[in-house]
């Protein structure tokens, strides 16, 4: 694995799961979610491990991203915390 | 209430980070999971045992196929809890959906719909590449039933979840869910039926075309078909009914 490449994977990996934390608008934040996800998957193939690789980019960042959005759309937008 | 939360977590953190320096290196070969015999047998009796390359899947569907059949089961409760949650109808008013004037139609966009149009049959032939190929490649019938399933929501979001309906109905979708589980469970009791232990395939090599160890690599294809049967209607259920609501009528 190149170290360089996991760096910045992990550096934005934790940026995102800030954000995705502390954004006010859900709509976004399920989006920067599902970046995270797929910064996950990109990790978990530098590992060698592609069979988690592809469960994470097929249900975290494909599906379950959908998911969130069409929850946020049916429910507020806006955090209220 | 604040400040004790942060407390905890900054408490719980160190924790986690102080027990980091005790890990094993990445692919450190002296590590506990790697010198333990069992992994050394998955490594090289796999695929004589088997003949199926892909080592993942070989334990997954095989080795440890009990656990796979109860994680298909727990996809299955899931949706079935969301949909106990969210539908609002109860199911006989379906019956006719496909000739209801469509109310909630959206005006088609060219581009979306273009677009669409191509790429859905190459998402589910992708999807079906990976079901039927996982055993020889990564993927599988959960990653194959989702990426299916996914190709079922991309209808729904470009046109309307009627488009959608039309290919799943409700009632279909329950049905592919259970035959899914039934499947799997199927060739289990066959297992047992000729004598032989539940999940344990060699035994069906009787019934199939086949030496007693391909009959091991045929079975764990049948029930990553099972699998990816339940996948696919139970993402497809769960994100029709978090999108319309729970009536089915309305999309996003």
């Amino acid at each position: 694995m190149i170290w360089a490449f996991d760096l910045i994977t992990l550096i934005f990996l934790v940026i995102t799961a800030i954000i995705s934390l502390q954004t006010k608008d859900l709509l976004s934040a399920a989006m920067i979610f599902g970046v995270y996800s797929f910064l996950m998957c990109l990790l978990w193939a530098g590992m060698a491990a592609v069979d988690v690789a592809f469960t994470e980019s097929a249900v975290g960042a494909g599906v379950s991203a959908v998911f969130l959005i069409a929850t946020v759309l049916r429910t507020t937008r806006r955090s209220s915390d | 209430m604040k400040s004790f939360a942060l407390i905890a977590v900054v408490l719980t953190g160190w924790l986690l980070l102080s027990a980091v320096s005790d890990f094993p290196d990445w692919g450190d070969t002296e590590s506990p999971a790697n010198d333990y015999r069992l992994s050394q047998h998955y490594i090289t009796e796999t695929f004589p045992e088997t003949s199926v390359p892909n080592m993942v899947t070989a334990v997954l569907a095989d080795y440890r196929g009990y656990d796979t059949m109860f994680e298909t089961v727990v996809i299955f409760v899931a949706g079935i809890a969301i949909m106990s949650i969210l539908r609002r109808k109860p199911l006989d008013h379906l019956k006719d959906k496909g000739k209801e004037t469509r109310t909630y139609k959206k005006d088609p966009d060219l581009i979306i719909d273009t677009t669409c149009r191509l790429m859905i049959p190459i998402i589910q032939l992708f999807a079906l590449y990976v079901v039927a190929h996982g055993h020889h490649s990564p993927g599988g019938g959960f990653q194959g039933g989702v990426i299916f399933g996914a190709s079922f929501i991309l209808l729904a979001l470009s046109r309307d979840l009627q488009a959608a309906q039309r290919w799943v109905p409700e009632k279909r979708v329950l049905n592919l869910a259970g035959i899914g589980i039934l499947i799997y469970s199927g060739f289990g009791f066959a297992c047992m039926l000729l004598g032989s232990n539940f999940l344990d395939y060699e035994i069906l090599h009787k019934i199939m075309p086949a030496t007693p160890i391909e009959a091991r690599s045929h079975s764990m294809l049948g029930v990553e078909i099972g699998v990816a049967f339940t996948c696919t209607a139970i993402m497809f259920s769960i994100y029709s009914n978090l999108a319309s609501n729970g009536d089915m009528k309305e999309t996003l």
